[in-house]
């Protein structure tokens, strides 16, 4: 249906043109934003939605918090930590902070939110933010012992994220139902008010820590409104009724920037598209996909520059390992594959199919940038059946029988580490195509090394042999546009999520 | 009163065969554990979540354990909202029956009026802006209509909300979108029906035994000519009860529509379920109301 929507957008906008915005806004220190999904409960634990993130961030706090500029972890709830032994971590908490409902944060409330999401069978949708916990136990009123199933050096990088701490006492009389309708947190804005998936309505916490990593919350009230259709949204920014939007298509964001009406800033985020191939033969022992230079042939045909340039637009880059170049461990120095169709040609032809091949081919999302590939393969010979399924639908596939090549992405939940991405997708799983035991081996070493320096070297061997052996093809990484009110001052980042704790008004 | 019971007993029966066959396709199309678990779960992410939502048991227990439950009014509890689903639906199908009401209200109260203008003087000026209105209704796909509204009136002259369900000024578009869509076929039908009976032998009659031609037109021609309307205005309210989705989207309205939309999408059973068994009930209400009112209408239609 979007699609058909946006068919429309540019008679939309070339009839905006015309008109002046409304002041909206600042005059009354609210930012009115839009969301396109609808976020159905605010309990970070119980949703797996990028809407999710984003107010988990605003309304709670986690122990630590990674600068998004430096990447720096500093303190947050807790302020001082250490490594006991590689699966034990102490953890000193801040005094003096207070939830929304007046509760005091104490050990009690890390404790309890630990150890209730950690108990699987209370049903924590994202499992993998928390699975990595054992237990927690608490040495004194502010003093916590995190114990861990095994050894995880990115821990540092979930604590800092996805896992926020509740007020034990209120989060046990109301669970996720109670938290979604009425949440409670220690963070920079407070939620007045609920409709669920339909709006949300946050106010400034004037009781939030003063020496808080993330900084003083300055805009007075955030109004937050599910908008599904884009071109609705772009006439509530002109009608005044919207101050900032995000997630905006590439061309809509080239319409409304040449209208200089509003701010149109452009980031990378951490999403990355590739092709997956059933290198390891789930569809048929001989299938053209497990020939090492099928896979090169197609790392060839695809002109990934020209995807970047023409369609991605904005700050995508071409990526040529099997992970998002700012995460931890992952490195661009692995063997390359230049745009060459006729090199391509080649490597299909000594591969015994001079003719080419047809293949069924895959696809969840982005469908656009799918048929460009396929122009690409059909190019050199390939002869691609394309079927776009839903998400769930597509993987379900790939679980129980495979597909022969789909086009993936990947959003790593902005966890800045190759753990979140490589060792995802490369560990013998039910969506590891290739199955490759030396992969594996170099990933599970990396993965539970402690030192920093052992754990580049392992994923590097592991993606130089990813790529070596073409796997996959690593085709781009994603942007979002941000377009917004010229009265904001606000600059996005990397990680795709907008802290709205540190916009301000002009 | 045999034919309200018959009536009724068939409808209950077409309830239940709806609900027995939608819960069965739902649970054959896709594996809603996997839905549930979201992008980057594992196999024994998705395990747990399939014993902890019991998906693990035999497909007619599972029904069994709904039926039972729906019975006593319990619809059990969305797996992304975490809220029961009667307390879900029940605030957004306020939004979508306000819009239905109004949006066939719309649609009736100028398709009849120019249906029997139009065919009053058939081929005159007024059939003429009656025909190219109707058209118009048919060929505009009502995405495109609703923006084309909302560029005019929110952001020209920014009389009305382009979204949002806060006052009444939001329904405005939305009724002249949803109204408009079913509009074209309901006057049409009017204008054919009554064409055919003002020509039939008892308008003739009554003009000759000097009734008011406002005596003839309504209560000879119309209350004749308006029986298939009534059927077919019976059946557009279901559409439009059940498949606003569009509208409630450009809108921004969050209709049932919608959510029944987004719920397919993400495999949320309980609330698909729920939606499609109330859907299929206005369906039925509105079929059975529309037989007992042609009944009214037409005598000779009660002994059926």
């Amino acid at each position: 249906m979007k699609t058909v929507l946006t068919g429309a957008s540019l008679f939309a906008l070339t009839m905006l043109a015309a008109a002046t915005p409304a002041l909206a806004g600042k005059s009354d220190d609210t930012l009115n934003i839009a969301f396109t999904k609808e976020l159905e409960n605010i309990d970070g634990y119980f949703n797996s939605a990028r809407e999710g993130v984003i107010m988990q961030r605003t309304v709670w706090d986690s122990l630590l918090y990674r600068d998004p500029e430096t990447g720096e972890y500093k303190g947050n709830l807790a302020t001082d930590w250490k490594w006991v032994d590689d699966v034990t971590l102490d953890f000193t908490l801040r005094q003096g902070v207070k939830f929304h409902n007046g509760a005091d944060f104490t050990a009690d409330d890390v404790v309890y939110t630990v150890n209730w999401v950690a108990d699987p069978s209370h049903g924590v949708k994202t499992q993998r933010n928390v699975n990595w916990m054992k237990s927690a136990e608490k040495l004194g009123p502010y003093k916590v012992r995190l114990h861990l199933k095994a050894p995880f050096p990115a821990a540092f990088e979930y604590l800092s994220g996805p896992v926020p701490i509740y007020p034990h006492k209120y989060y046990a009389e109301v669970g996720p139902s109670g938290m979604g309708q009425h949440p409670v947190g220690t963070g920079p804005y407070k939620v007045v008010s609920v409709d669920p998936g339909k709006h949300f309505v946050l106010e400034k916490f004037d009781g939030y820590f003063k020496d808080s990593p993330k900084g003083q919350p300055k805009i007075g009230h955030l109004d937050i409104r599910t908008i599904p259709d884009v071109n609705t949204q772009a006439a509530e920014l002109f009608s005044g009724g919207l101050d900032w939007i995000w997630q905006v298509p590439a061309d809509q964001a080239e319409s409304l920037k040449a209208l200089d009406q509003f701010t149109v800033a452009n980031e990378s985020t951490m999403r990355i598209g590739y092709l997956d191939m059933d290198a390891a033969g789930q569809t048929g022992k001989d299938n053209p996909m497990t020939k090492l230079k099928v896979r090169q042939a197609i790392n060839y045909a695809i002109d990934r520059e020209a995807l970047v340039k023409v369609m991605l637009k904005g700050k995508s880059k071409v990526v040529n390992a099997a992970c998002f170049p700012s995460q931890f461990g992952c490195t661009d120095d692995v063997t390359k594959y230049p745009y060459d169709p006729a090199k391509a040609k080649e490597l299909l032809a000594e591969a015994g199919y001079p003719d080419g091949f047809s293949v069924d081919f895959y696809a969840y999302r982005d469908r656009e940038y799918a048929e460009a590939i396929m122009g690409y393969l059909n190019a050199v010979g390939i002869n691609t059946n394309f079927k776009f399924l839903q998400y769930s639908a597509l993987r379900e596939l790939r679980m129980s029988q495979g597909v022969p090549m789909s086009f993936q992405t990947w959003g790593s939940y902005s966890i800045n580490d190759v753990s979140a991405i490589t060792s995802e997708f490369f560990k013998l799983g039910s969506l590891d195509s290739a199955h490759d035991e030396q992969v594996k081996e170099w990933l599970d070493t990396a993965d539970s090394s402690i030192d920093p320096e052992k754990r580049k070297e392992y994923y590097k061997k592991a993606l130089q042999r990813i790529a070596d052996e073409a796997y996959w093809a690593p085709l781009f990484s994603y942007n979002s546009n941000y377009v917004f009110t010229r009265d904001l001052e606000f600059t996005p980042t990397t990680d795709a999520i907008p802290r709205f704790f540190q916009m301000s008004w002009k | 009163m045999v034919f309200t019971l018959k009536r009724l007993g068939l409808a209950l029966l077409v309830a239940l065969a709806v609900s027995m066959l939608s819960f069965t396709l739902l649970h054959l199309s896709g594996d809603p554990a996997s839905a549930i678990a979201g992008e980057g779960a594992t196999d024994v992410d998705i395990a747990a979540i399939r014993a902890y939502y019991g998906f693990d048991r035999p497909l007619i227990v599972q029904y069994a354990d709904w039926l039972f439950k729906a019975l006593r009014g319990d619809f059990g509890e969305s797996y992304y909202f975490q809220l029961p689903v009667a307390q879900l639906i029940g605030d957004r199908l306020s939004i979508t029956m306000t819009l239905g009401v109004c949006g066939i209200s719309f649609a009736l109260l100028t398709a009849v009026p120019l249906g029997v203008a139009a065919a009053v003087r058939p081929n005159s000026l007024i059939d003429r802006v009656a025909l190219f209105i109707s058209v118009m209704g048919q060929a505009m796909p009502s995405f495109w209509f609703g923006l084309v509204l909302v560029v005019i009136f929110s952001i020209k002259f920014q009389l009305l909300p382009p979204s949002g369900t806060k006052s009444w000024e939001n329904f405005i578009m939305p009724t002249v979108v949803l109204g408009y869509y079913a509009m074209p076929a309901i006057m049409r039908l009017t204008r054919a029906g009554m064409l055919d009976v003002l020509s039939a032998d008892y308008v003739r009659t009554a003009r000759a035994k000097g009734a008011g031609e406002m005596r003839v037109m309504f209560k000879h021609a119309l209350r004749n000519a308006i029986i298939p309307v009534v059927s077919l205005s019976a059946v557009q309210m279901g559409f439009m009860l059940g498949g606003s989705i569009v509208v409630e989207s450009i809108f921004a309205l969050h209709g049932a529509g919608y959510l029944a939309w987004e719920s397919i999408g993400r495999n949320d059973l309980p609330t698909v379920q729920a939606l499609i068994l109330i859907f299929s009930l206005f369906y039925i209400v509105f079929t059975f109301l529309s037989d007992l009112l042609n009944a009214w209408l037409d005598p000779r239609m009660r002994v059926g």
